[in-house]
């Protein structure tokens, strides 16, 4: 199986891309259990992280998966880099092409922007989230969480609830589990969905209860908080009453239910902490299968085989 | 003064005499002189044969930027009426957001010197509505008719305020000029980037929703019919606008409407790929906004086509698809575009299509042209309108390149463009050199 050299979302994957993913993830996981964290599946490969927007968990965690697979990492942050000095993208990344690089890992503010980068340059470009578009890396390691849980991805009901319509999250989870055969919904204010989501393939609930009484999954989105300073809704107090996710509303629903966050999470917004630090949250397996899954990404790209992940990882570090 | 000319054997289309027959059209002193069959050459000093080819009145287009002042990187005045006579435009209208913006008679004055000096399609300019384009204080826009100006917009941005709307729709009415809306509700398009549906939901880009086009519109005309003034709306795009536009004109209000060959021939698809070429405003749309839009200029609710012409560097467009600006070049690909798009699908005949680009928008602006009646300025456009043709931007003679139409096939092609009696532009000795089919 073929993968291209550019990861840029989960709409552009078939479905045995995505399984074979999640699939190379699973060897990988193991690295990071062992005491010398660090195979040289990547050895001489460089690779700049390329963050025009905030991020901690994200960056890191690439930062983890490129270092424990040997790869040589650069990281440039939009507030200490020539961005500020108004270079544009293309030239940004023309330059450091001209340094010989391998791949690129781009966090960007605008969607759109790591297909852009990754047609002008032959550097691999994996996006690590871009505007409102897609964080495919994001959707595979929730795919993977799910995964473990549960199992198997097919037949499940996940319902994403929160700011639809400003999150790439949402968008890389719907791609990525319609295509391996899950139910997918999404609640929120309707201020926040899209009109005309459901042509994704996705069933629409207005209200959080409903979304309960329905789901296996519920993938609690962070609401940004500018989205109210923007109008989007009238207070964080009524955003809790009405679409939160409480411990209460929990409760009353007909099975347990995988709770999932891709953080950070405003506690006490969209998710209460008795739900988020209770029996059914996976949040925390979500960050640690992240770098697995990066790990598996990072490798594909490199040129590695499914079939050779797992002798790959067993190579000793010299 | 241009020598007098014999354009001999070709199918001469003139809507406005209703005319589509093979004639002859003599041309003298900068005028039409005669229109017949077997006129008489010999007090003529050049004869043209373009037998085969198609004679119309020079194309009108409403609706261009020529970014100069302020921004001859993109366009000058000079190298966009060179880019208008060789797409077959004999008149162009200047938009008037320049930098700095047309608001005042000298920037009027000199949009026009320009436009003469350069000595290719006639330039037209559209003086601001307001002051600086800042929607707070009207221009002297008796000023602006006396220096020149044939119509005033603040296009590229609405005027939000309904007050000074109605203040300049009635103030224009003196002067016997048409207000130029760019109608769009700036709360409803919110900074969006593209057309609001399935694809903008897909590629997570902000969207404008119809509505904010509609809304406006229908504010727009609901403003016309109180103050009595012309009222001329810019590249509609919608289904919703059209309706508007069908019941205003059937009470009577003084409305009129234009139609961009990209509005005709797009949609919002175009942009899957983050393609900077297909990010305009307003944004293409989708399939039935097309069809409705396309309908609309069949039936006459849409009176005629405009470019919107819109220059842009090249570096300016390679970019996030967020920081691009909006807009693309149209001049030198209307005819092909509309031709393929409007009459050779059938939706339109030739003759139907030419006063959409020619006579309809002269009458709407009060320009001279757009007939080829005797006495009518001597502004006249030769096409093939069955060559077909790859559009290759690094060959066009506009500043900028940026088209969504690049690589296309278009069917139509001009081959002589005559302003004043003059040729703009020709082609002709290179069709005579070249053979068949590899032209």
């Amino acid at each position: 199986m073929e993968f291209g050299k550019d990861l840029t979302g989960l709409e552009e994957l078939s479905k045995e891309h995505i399984i074979a993913l999640l699939d190379v993830a699973e060897p990988f996981k193991e690295i990071s259990e062992r005491a010398i964290k660090k195979v040289p599946v990547l050895r001489g490969k460089t690779i700049v992280n390329l963050f025009y927007e905030p991020s901690t968990r994200t960056r890191v965690s690439f930062e983890f998966a490129e270092k424990r697979l040997s790869a040589d990492t650069v990281n440039i942050t939009g507030s200490s880099s020539s961005i500020v000095k108004g270079e544009s993208l293309v030239d940004t990344a023309r330059n450091l092409e001209a340094m010989r690089i391998d791949m690129v890992v781009m966090r960007h503010g605008s969607s759109g922007a790591a297909q852009f980068l990754a047609e002008r340059i032959p550097s691999n470009v994996i996006n690590a989230g871009d505007g409102q578009h897609e964080h495919p890396t994001q959707g595979l390691l929730d795919m993977l969480t799910i995964r473990d849980h549960r199992g198997t991805i097919e037949g499940l009901k996940i319902c994403i609830v929160g700011d639809i319509s400003h999150s790439r999250v949402a968008r890389s989870n719907i791609w990525g589990l319609t295509k391996l055969g899950a139910e997918v919904a999404v609640c929120g204010p309707p201020t926040l969905v899209p009109h005309g989501i459901e042509e994704l393939g996705v069933h629409v609930f207005k209200r959080v209860e409903e979304a309960i009484e329905w789901a296996d999954v519920l993938n609690i989105l962070r609401l940004q908080l500018e989205r109210m300073e923007a109008g989007y809704i009238p207070s964080l107090r009524e955003y809790n009453r009405f679409f939160g996710v409480s411990i209460s509303r929990l409760e009353r629903a007909p099975r347990d239910i995988l709770i999932l966050h891709p953080g950070p999470m405003n506690r006490g917004v969209e998710i209460d902490s008795h739900v988020a630090d209770g029996p059914h949250s996976v949040i925390l397996n979500q960050v640690t299968n992240g770098v697995a899954v990066r790990m598996a990404v990072l490798y594909l790209l490199a040129g590695g085989t499914p079939e050779r992940a797992e002798a790959a990882k067993g190579e000793k570090a010299q | 003064m241009s020598r007098p000319m014999l354009i001999r054997g070709g199918r001469v289309i003139d809507p406005s005499q209703g005319i589509d027959d093979h004639l002859d059209l003599l041309l003298v002193g900068g005028r039409v002189a005669g229109l017949g069959q077997g006129l008489q050459a010999s007090d003529v000093s050049e004869v043209v044969d373009v037998a085969g080819l198609v004679v119309a009145p020079g194309l009108v287009d409403l609706h261009v930027h020529l970014r100069e002042p302020g921004d001859e990187h993109k366009e000058t005045i000079a190298s966009g009426a060179r880019a208008a006579v060789a797409g077959g435009f004999t008149s162009i209208c200047a938009m008037p957001n320049t930098r700095p913006p047309i608001d005042d008679p000298a920037a009027v004055g000199f949009v026009r010197a320009e436009g003469e000096r350069a000595g290719f399609a006639r330039v037209y300019p559209v003086g601001a509505v307001s002051v600086g384009l800042k929607g707070e204080e009207m221009t002297e826009i008796g000023e602006l008719v006396a220096a020149g100006a044939i119509a005033v917009s603040d296009d590229g941005r609405p005027v939000h305020d309904s007050g000074l709307l109605r203040r300049t729709m009635e103030y224009i009415v003196a002067f016997d000029i048409p207000y130029f809306s760019h109608s769009e509700d700036l709360g409803l398009s919110a900074q969006g980037v593209m057309n609001e549906g399935p694809v903008s939901t897909a590629l997570g880009l902000r969207g404008i929703p119809n509505a904010a086009e509609d809304a406006a519109i229908a504010r727009d005309v609901l403003v016309a019919e109180l103050t009595g003034g012309q009222l001329h709306i810019l590249h509609v795009a919608t289904r919703g606008a059209v309706e508007i536009i069908r019941a205003a004109k059937a009470r009577g209000v003084r409305v009129t409407a234009e139609v961009t060959p990209h509005h005709m021939a797009l949609t919002d698809e175009a942009v899957r790929g983050y393609d900077t070429a297909a990010k305009m405003n307003p944004p293409l749309r989708s399939a039935a906004d097309v069809s409705a839009v396309r309908d609309a200029l069949v039936e006459g609710v849409i009176d005629c086509i405009a470019t919107d012409h819109a220059p842009h560097h090249y570096e300016d467009k390679e970019r996030e698809f967020d920081f691009a600006p909006f807009g693309i070049v149209g001049l030198e690909t209307a005819l092909g575009v509309c031709n393929r798009e409007m009459v050779v699908s059938g939706r339109l005949d030739l003759s139907e299509l030419i006063a959409r680009l020619s006579c309809k928008p002269a009458e709407i602006a009060g320009l001279e042209g757009g007939s080829l009646k005797e006495g009518s300025p001597a502004d006249v456009v030769v096409f093939d309108p069955n060559e077909r043709w790859i559009c290759r931007p690094e060959k066009f003679l506009s500043l900028s390149r940026n088209t969504p139409f690049a690589g296309q096939e278009l069917v139509g092609r001009v081959v002589m463009t005559l302003v004043d009696g003059r040729p703009a532009f020709s082609s002709l000795g290179d069709r005579e050199a070249a053979p068949a089919g590899v032209r």
